[in-house]
């Protein structure tokens, strides 16, 4: 399993990919084959603010239904509205089109807090 | 906890891949590829599913006939050989021992298919209760248990079997042979769907798989796993021990009135569904489509307004329809279709609607 360089990780398996202060925020391809084929993801609302490690998304998959934690403070600015159309791209692109949130980020530096696709790769060898 | 025990396909699951759980002390595979693409080739073509996990247990003798109809509330005297009929095996209150399959082998013979999880209460509850000239005996352990299931089954099982399955109506069965092996076939199933099952001796396990797969896979048969078998259930609106029915409910609140003939003397909880069939019922099992966006599951709550009404028993988004389904015990008042009830999801209350059973039925 392979992860995007430059994307940093949580180790509840999120992703977060940094432009400007703009994140955009999925779930990890390890998480999603855990979860098997996903069916529904219910989404925050466009404006609202989080806390790094609130609960933010629940991902349902045909099995169980797991809460998104938010990996960095900020304001929701977008949420992936074409996931609807079809979930299964949550288990087929996790990293890309899969996004599930953008936000604007109140401290970038929080991302320090977080691991890098090595440690990330690191951290899953251990669950093992 | 027991360690747990391994069917005669094990070794078929791990080669397809299959991700093995712990399930009811056996391990099985919960999926191979996916469930949404299991269930959807038991829809479109076909699925084979390890189901050796069932308990097996057989009632013969003189006195076998009337030791059934004492603990099963289908009447078995209106059942002729290679007929099987789905019934409730109750305790004196009414409620579920279990839900059963009872296969009429012989005037003397009968095969009640048990749960897995609850085998050895099954079979202890029968011996507690056999009478007269009827021998119990339970060969859960060497029986091996395979359902095909989907549009494609009847021509994948029918090219390793002499059973002429053309004309098999659906809850018949036959005992013949399946590759020259003694078995029964049987069109029954847990799916909705066409289907047939196969019980034969577990020696034979790997023979019967590959050979099947052999002669499925042209047809575009795949290994199902546990996981739709949950969801092709619920769709066919087809109850689950442990969530739907249980020790706690009889077969008239799960809305399984067709499965209990009161006119056929004395059964275990007759009195209890006689009372309940005078007084009325209090609650009833009911299916529900959610209008809101969400999907319903086990222990949820179910309100009218401010009111706490009932509790979701099973619930998933439904593959085949693709919207989000379930099944709830609801105060009696609430169990009309059309009527509306709310879901709590996550502390929100989510709008849905109950509906007719079956959500989806495809067996004829």
């Amino acid at each position: 399993m392979s992860f995007p360089k430059g994307y940093m990780f949580t180790k509840d398996h999120e992703w977060v990919s940094l432009d400007g202060d703009i994140a955009s925020v999925g779930i990890t391809s390890h998480a999603a084959d855990q979860l098997g084929d996903v069916v529904f993801v219910e989404l925050p609302e466009v404006g609202t603010s989080y806390e790094h490690g609130d609960v933010f998304a629940v991902v349902e998959s045909v099995k169980a239904a797991v809460d998104c934690y938010m990996p960095l403070s900020g304001e929701i600015i977008e949420v992936n509205e074409e996931l609807e159309a079809g979930y299964e791209i949550m288990n087929q692109d996790p990293h890309g089109a899969g996004w599930i949130v953008r936000v604007r980020a109140t401290d970038v530096s929080e991302l320090n807090e977080l691991m890098s696709a090595e440690a990330y790769t690191e951290y899953l060898s251990t669950l093992e | 906890m027991n360690e747990l025990k391994r069917t005669g396909f094990y070794e078929a699951h791990v080669a397809a891949g299959g991700k093995i759980v712990p399930f009811a002390g056996f391990e099985l595979p919960v999926q191979y590829s996916s469930i949404v693409a299991e269930h959807t080739a038991v829809r479109t073509t076909a699925g084979i599913f390890d189901v050796s996990h069932m308990g097996e247990i057989f009632l013969q003798g003189p006195d076998a006939l009337a030791n059934v109809q004492r603990l099963v509330t289908q009447d078995l005297t209106k059942v002729k050989p290679n007929r099987a009929v789905y019934a409730g095996m109750l305790y004196a209150d009414g409620s579920f021992v279990d839900d059963v399959l009872v296969y009429c082998l012989a005037e003397d013979a009968f095969l009640l298919v048990v749960n897995a999880a609850n085998l050895a209460k099954d079979h202890k509850w029968i011996e507690g209760n056999v009478f007269g000239d009827c021998v119990c005996e339970n060969r859960s352990d060497s029986i091996s248990q395979l359902a095909i299931q989907g549009p494609a089954s009847r021509d994948i099982v029918q090219k390793v079997t002499d059973v002429d399955l053309t004309d098999m109506k659906y809850y018949r069965f036959r005992q013949g042979n399946v590759l020259g092996i003694d078995a029964i076939v049987s069109r029954t199933g847990y799916t909705g769907e066409l289907g047939f099952e196969l019980y034969f001796d577990r020696s034979h396990s790997m023979t019967v798989w590959n050979a099947l797969m052999k002669a499925g896979q042209p047809l575009g048969l795949q290994p199902a796993g546990l996981g739709c078998r949950d969801t092709l259930r619920l769709e066919a609106g087809m109850a689950l021990y442990g969530n739907d029915i249980d020790d706690e409910h009889t077969p008239l609140e799960a809305g399984l009135a067709w499965i209990v003939k009161m006119d056929k003397g004395d059964f275990n909880g007759r009195s209890i569904l006689e009372k309940q069939l005078t007084d009325g019922l209090t609650r009833h099992l009911v299916g529900f489509e959610l209008v809101d966006k969400g999907i319903p599951r086990h222990g949820y709550l179910v309100y009218a307004g401010d009111h706490e009404i009932g509790v979701v028993t099973s619930g998933t988004m439904s593959i085949t329809l693709k919207k989000p389904i379930g099944l709830a015990y609801v105060q009696h008042g609430f169990e009309a279709v059309g009527t509306e009830i709310d879901v709590e999801i996550r502390n929100r209350r989510m709008k849905a609607t109950v509906v007719s059973l079956p959500f989806y039925s495809n067996t004829r």
